[in-house]
């Protein structure tokens, strides 16, 4: 198991949900995947796609405007 | 001063000959030297795939020979790079030849993987090559209506090619007189049809105008003869499936264990490989998370060339490159918008107009003075 950093900060497109799942799909199950975003945006949309696919969200925090996200590949 | 460059694609090709620009005088007196080495002797303007997907370019107008877009102080091999060492300063070549550097950048771009996709390869038409997207013109011209989707991987190069292709689909079946007989279903990765939220809400509204239905949050898992199934638990049954599939970097990379999927991590404001100092990475082939397209390359190569020639000549770097990214969009019925951002500042599209699709068919055209670095 390792945790990968996604750092997406002050990016657009492809944005950093996308970055995600690109990035997902390079890890292996029971990896970390830490993504950093300033995009308001993706406390939302990142939480509603790992809920959808079934992936897991270990915690979520704000720090100097930087959301980080920090998920595990459980499948 | 020994400078090599690896991949001759819009990248690889702009910063050559902006650096042989520069080095006008260093080049002339022997005290530098640019090389690059490419895989194939022509340059293919990638974009217009997208045309010839739907029969409006003819693929003899998307080539052109490597060796007569490039300054003729720069040496050019057709040879392509097997193994990379990055602490000797050196690579080797497929004929056995090596190459030792003092500057290094690779920019060897990316490329469709739709194997990555289970049955994706077999069922779905696709335009990332030449082959490919002559294939799909021909199976468009047998295809006498049904259900058409679109579906998106990830990563995927040019951002713009999911919406670009949705629209000149409809323009396509419009113009044989079969749209009526057409329902075209668009999906997108996340939970917007674009990255780019502007975009998004341009594209819904036209969507809904024109009779696109869409899913958002759709990933594909697997494909079959006759249905697209997502990571998301859902699927929708195609008869005419087109992809704009996942991409790698090239295996060369992956071989080298040069990045992760082929992509090399990479620094977003120098553009060095991570933990090298004399190692740079331009286009499709870095990690960075920005648009994997044409302009990408182009702007980082311009700034690329710049600190260069700068540490060549004052013994230092001048500038950093500022994520810069300028998209068109074809946008349908003859028009077309486009999108520019960086870093900082986030893209703004105005309204599509029939003179910014003018604008982009002339920059089909004018991309060779954009290669050379005329533009």
């Amino acid at each position: 198991m390792e945790r990968k950093l996604v750092d997406a900060k002050n990016t657009f497109c492809p944005g950093p949900l996308m970055e995600l799942i690109g990035q997902m799909k390079l890890a292996s199950v029971g990896d970390e995947l830490e993504v950093l975003s300033t995009d308001k945006g993706s406390a939302a949309d990142i939480p509603e796609w790992i809920n959808k696919v079934g992936h897991e969200l270990l915690d979520s925090f704000e720090e100097d405007g930087v959301l980080h996200l920090i998920v595990k590949k459980t499948k | 001063m020994r400078i090599l460059i690896v991949g001759g694609g819009m990248g690889g090709t702009i910063l050559a000959n902006n650096l042989a620009r520069r080095l006008r005088g260093e080049l002339k007196s022997g005290k530098a030297s640019i090389t690059m080495l490419s895989a194939t002797d022509q340059h293919m303007y990638q974009p217009g795939l997208l045309y010839v997907a739907v029969g409006k370019m003819s693929p003899d107008e998307l080539y052109r020979d490597q060796a007569g877009l490039l300054e003729s102080s720069i040496r050019f091999e057709v040879d392509p790079v097997t193994k990379f060492d990055l602490a000797g300063n050196n690579v080797t070549t497929e004929s056995g030849k090596r190459h030792d550097y003092d500057v290094i950048v690779v920019a060897t771009g990316s490329r469709p993987h739709a194997e990555g996709t289970p049955g994706l390869a077999e069922h779905a038409l696709q335009f990332y090559t030449e082959a490919d997207a002559l294939n799909m013109y021909k199976s468009l011209q047998a295809f006498e209506g049904g259900r058409v989707v679109v579906a998106v991987g990830v990563p995927h190069k040019c951002p713009m090619a999911p919406l670009e292709i949705t629209f000149m689909l409809i323009d396509y079946f419009k113009g044989r007189g079969i749209w009526d007989k057409v329902d075209m279903h668009y999906t997108y990765p996340i939970g917007r049809v674009h990255s780019l939220e502007p975009v998004a809400n341009w594209a819904v509204p036209e969507f809904e105008r024109v009779g696109v239905t869409y899913e958002t949050l759709f990933n594909m898992k697997e494909v079959t003869a006759d249905k697209v199934i997502s990571e998301e638990g859902t699927e929708t049954d195609y008869d005419l499936l087109v992809t704009i599939p996942s991409h790698k970097g090239m295996a060369v990379i992956e071989e080298n264990e040069l990045g992760a999927g082929g992509f090399i991590p990479t620094d977003r404001a120098r553009l060095n490989i991570e933990g090298h100092d004399n190692a740079f990475v331009i286009g499709d082939t870095t990690n960075l998370p920005i648009s994997k397209a044409g302009s990408t390359a182009h702007f980082e190569a311009e700034a690329l060339a710049e600190n260069i020639a700068s540490t060549i000549k004052i013994g230092t770097p001048v500038r950093d490159y500022d994520g810069k990214v300028f998209c068109f969009i074809e946008a349908g019925e003859g028009r077309a918008t486009y999108a520019m951002f960086n870093y900082q500042n986030p893209p703004d599209p105005k309204p599509p107009t029939k003179g910014m699709h003018w604008f982009k068919t002339v920059y089909n055209k004018m991309y060779w003075a954009s290669a050379r670095g005329l533009l």
